[in-house]
C-alpha cells in the first residue's frame, strides 16, 4: 500500500511537470468521448425516431396482390419441369384482374394467430384536383376500426378525426405535405379522379402529419368501400396489412405468411431496406470518425508518456537500482495514462451531455427523409458506457506501450551514461 | 559461506563479457572476498572496469561467468524480483551523479527507499530520515528541493538515501568525482563514520589515490583484472 502511494506520488510529479501537455491530452480524450456521445445521441435519435415512426404509422407487414416469382409457362406445368425443348412463344401475360383471391379465407386463417392484427385494404393511385392544382396520391382504403389496431395513424392526425371518415361519404384524410401542395384544409371539397376513370367529390375530413416526408407527401386515406367504388373494384382488396405485438418478429412472420399463401408479404424492414442500410453506413462513419479522434488522443497520451520516460530515465534508473521492480515502474506510467483517460472520460461525458442538450435545443426546419423542426436526441447510458470503455482501453494501451519500455530499461545503461 | 563468518561479499572467477560483434571484456576472472565492516576502495585507470565490477557486486548487471555471493547467498541465479528485494534491503548505491528526484524535497528523497521497503510506519520513517540528514549536517535543508543545494550537499543527500534502509553494503561509484576537496573530505568522513559506527561495508570506486590510501583495503584493477 505504501508502495502504491509512493508510485502515485511519483506519477503525479510527472504529470504536474508537464501540466500543459497533460491538459492537452485530457482535452483530446474528452473530445473523442464527447463527440462519440453527441453523435450517437443525434444519429440514434434520428434513426430511432425514423424506425419508431415506420413501426407506428405503417403496417409491420403488407401482403400484396402479387408474387415474387413470374408465373410459370403452361408447358412447364404440363411436363412438370422447366427448360424443356418445347416453349410456347408469344404467350401474352393475361390481364389478370389483380387483387388477393380468397382474402376472406386468408384473413380467417391468420386471425387465429396470436399477437397478429389484420386489416384489409385496397390501394390505388388517384389524382386530386383543387382549384387549379393537380396532385397525385396513393389512396388507401381502410376501415377505421381495424386501422386503429394496425397503426397509430390516429395519433398523427393534426386536424379533423379518423372517425369522421365514417360520417362523410367520400371523406378523405390527407398527408400534411399533400394538403400543403393542394392548399386544401379540413372542410374543403376536392375532386378525386381514379385511374379507373371514376370521378367523385371528396371532402377533406382530416390531415395527418407523421414526420416521414414520403408518407406525408404521398398518402391519403378513405373508407375501404369508397375506394372500392372509386377504383371500380367492388369487394376487391389488393392488400392485407398486419401489425405485430412484437415488431421485431416482422421478417420471420412475413416469410411464414408468404410461405403459406404465396402472396408477396413485405416486412417493414424489407420495405425500408434502403434507408436501414444507409443507417449502417452512417454508423460506420460515426465509429470511424470518433475512432479517429480517439486515436489522435491516444497519440497524445503515447507521446506525453514517452516524453516523460525519456526525460526521467535517470529517475527510473535510480528507482530500479534501489529495488523497484519492473511492475512498479510500469505502474507509474500506466497510471498516468489511466488517469488522463479517466479525467478525459469524465469531461467527455459532460461534454457529450452538453452537446446533446445543445443539439436538442437547436431549432432547424428540415424537410429531408423526415420533416422536423428540431433534431431528435436520445440519451442512452450505454453511449456513455461504451464511450468510456473505448476511451479507457485506448488510454491504457497508449500508456502501456511506452511503460513497458521504461520497465525494461537497464539502470546500468543510464548510470554509465551519467557517470562516465 | 560459513568458513569465514564475517565475509559479506564474495566473487568467484567473475567475468563479464559484452556479447557485441567484437566481444568486449569488462571484468575478467575476479575472485574477491570482502569482510563485513570493511572500507574497500577500487582503483584503476579509466576504462579498467571499476564501474563494471561495482555493477556486478550491486546486482545491477549479470556476470557472463562466475558467481557472486552476498551475505552467504549465491545471487547469480536469482529471479529479477529477488534481486530487487536484495537491492532494496541489503544494498545502497551512490553514483557520481546524485540521481535525486528533482520534484521531491530532500526529506522525501531520503524516504523513497523506506516507503518502498515499508518496514517502518510513516512517522518513524520521517524521524529516521531527519536523523540521518542531521548526522550529515543537512538539518537546515530538509524541505528544500535538490536544485536549491550545492553539489556537495546533493551528494550528501544521495548518501543519506543510500543508507536509509540500513543496508549491509554501500556501493559508491566515484562519489567524490564531481566534488572539490572540501566536499570530498566530508563524503569520505561520512563513509568512514558509517563503517565505524554502523559496521556498514563500503565499497567505493575512486581514481583518487590519496583517498584510496585512507581506506582499509585497496583493490586495483587493470584491464578488468585485479592486480593487487
Ligand atoms: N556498452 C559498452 N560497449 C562497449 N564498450 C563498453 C560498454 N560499456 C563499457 N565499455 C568499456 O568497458 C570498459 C570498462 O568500463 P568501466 O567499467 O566503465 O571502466 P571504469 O569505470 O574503470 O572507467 C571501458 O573500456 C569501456 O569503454
Ligand atoms: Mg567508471
Amino acid at each position: 500500500m505504501s508502495t502504491r502511494n509512493l508510485l502515485f506520488d511519483i506519477a503525479m510529479t510527472h504529470l504536474y511537470g508537464r501540466a500543459r501537455q497533460t491538459l492537452t491530452s485530457i482535452i483530446g480524450v474528452a473530445l473523442g468521448v464527447g463527440f462519440f456521445i453527441a453523435m450517437a445521441a443525434m444519429m440514434e435519435g434520428f434513426q430511432g425516431f425514423f424506425t419508431q415512426k415506420i413501426i407506428d404509422v405503417s403496417p409491420h407487414i403488407v401482403m400484396e396482390d402479387e408474387f415474387r416469382e413470374r408465373p410459370r409457362q403452361p408447358v412447364s406445368w404440363f411436363f412438370g419441369y422447366e427448360g424443356t425443348a418445347i416453349s410456347l412463344q408469344g404467350i401474352k401475360p393475361k390481364e389478370e384482374i389483380r387483387g388477393i383471391k380468397n382474402a376472406e379465407r386468408i384473413i380467417n386463417t391468420l386471425s387465429q394467430m396470436p399477437g397478429l392484427h389484420i386489416s384489409p385494404t385496397l390501394e390505388g393511385q388517384i389524382f386530386y384536383r383543387y382549384g387549379s392544382t393537380d396532385v397525385s396520391s396513393s389512396l388507401k382504403g381502410i376501415e377505421p376500426r381495424k386501422e386503429k389496431k394496425i397503426t397509430k395513424l390516429e395519433n398523427d392526425i393534426i386536424a379533423g378525426q379518423l372517425d369522421d371518415l365514417l360520417t362523410h361519404s367520400y371523406g378523405v384524410i390527407l398527408g400534411s405535405g399533400l394538403s400543403d401542395d393542394l392548399n386544401a384544409k379540413v372542410g374543403d371539397t376536392l375532386t378525386g379522379i381514379s385511374v379507373a376513370g371514376i370521378i367523385k367529390k371528396m371532402k377533406v375530413v382530416g390531415i395527418f402529419h407523421t414526420g416521414i416526408t414520403e408518407l406525408d407527401k404521398n398518402v391519403s386515406y378513405s373508407l375501404l368501400k369508397d375506394v372500392q367504388v372509386l377504383q371500380n373494384r367492388a369487394n376487391v382488396i389488393n392488400g392485407i396489412r398486419f401489425a405485430l405485438d412484437d415488431p421485431d418478429m416482422a421478417e420471420e412472420v412475413s416469410r411464414q405468411i408468404e410461405g403459406q399463401f404465396q402472396y408477396k408479404s413485405v416486412s417493414w424492414q424489407e420495405a425500408n431496406e434502403g434507408i436501414l442500410s444507409v443507417f449502417v453506413i452512417q454508423d460506420t462513419i460515426r465509429y470511424a470518425t470518433t475512432g479517429a479522434i480517439l486515436l489522435v488522443a491516444c497519440f497524445g497520451i503515447f507521446n506525453i508518456i514517452s516524453t516523460v520516460i525519456n526525460e526521467k530515465a535517470r529517475d527510473i534508473a535510480i528507482l530500479k537500482s534501489m529495488g523497484f521492480t519492473e511492475g512498479d515502474i510500469q505502474w507509474i506510467f500506466i497510471f498516468q495514462g489511466v488517469l488522463i483517460g479517466v479525467v478525459g472520460m469524465i469531461l467527455g461525458w459532460a461534454l457529450g451531455y452538453g452537446l446533446s442538450v445543445a443539439l436538442g435545443s437547436i431549432r432547424i426546419k428540415m424537410e429531408a427523409i423526415i420533416t422536423t423542426e428540431h433534431l431528435y436526441i436520445v440519451y442512452d447510458v450505454m453511449h456513455y458506457f461504451w464511450g468510456g470503455v473505448a476511451c479507457m482501453f485506448a488510454a491504457t494501451v497508449a500508456a502501456w506501450l511506452p511503460a513497458r519500455k521504461a520497465a525494461l530499461l537497464r539502470p546500468v545503461d543510464i548510470v554509465r551514461g551519467a557517470s562516465g | 559461506m560459513s568458513e569465514v563468518s564475517s565475509v559479506l561479499i564474495e566473487t568467484r572467477n567473475l567475468t563479464r563479457i559484452l556479447p557485441l560483434e567484437v566481444p568486449v571484456t569488462l571484468v575478467e576472472d575476479v575472485s574477491l572476498s570482502i569482510d563485513a565492516g570493511q572500507f574497500v576502495s577500487i582503483t584503476g585507470p579509466s576504462g579498467s572496469g571499476k564501474s563494471s565490477l561495482l555493477y556486478l557486486l550491486g546486482l545491477l548487471d549479470q556476470p557472463s561467468e562466475g558467481q557472486v555471493f552476498i551475505d552467504g547467498q549465491d545471487v547469480t541465479k536469482l529471479s529479477s524480483q529477488d534481486l530487487c528485494r536484495i537491492r532494496l534491503k541489503k544494498l545502497g548505491f551512490v553514483f557520481q551523479f546524485h540521481f535525486l528526484l528533482s520534484e521531491f524535497t530532500i526529506l522525501e528523497n531520503v524516504r523513497v527507499p523506506m516507503r518502498k521497503l515499508a518496514k517502518w510506519p510513516e512517522k518513524e520513517q520521517i524521524e529516521r530520515a531527519e536523523k540521518i540528514l542531521e548526522d550529515l549536517g543537512m538539518e537546515d535543508h530538509l524541505h528544500k528541493h535538490p536544485f536549491q543545494l550545492s553539489g556537495g550537499q546533493r551528494q550528501r543527500v544521495a548518501v543519506a538515501r543510500a543508507v536509509a534502509n540500513e543496508p549491509l553494503v554501500v556501493l559508491a561509484d566515484e562519489p567524490t568525482g564531481n566534488l572539490d576537496t572540501k566536499n570530498s573530505d566530508i563524503v569520505r568522513d561520512i563513509f568512514r563514520d558509517l563503517v565505524r559506527t554502523h559496521r556498514t561495508t563500503v565499497v567505493m570506486v575512486t581514481h583518487d589515490l590519496e583517498l584510496a590510501a585512507q581506506t582499509d583495503r585497496r583493490v586495483h584493477l587493470v584491464d578488468g583484472r585485479v592486480v593487487s
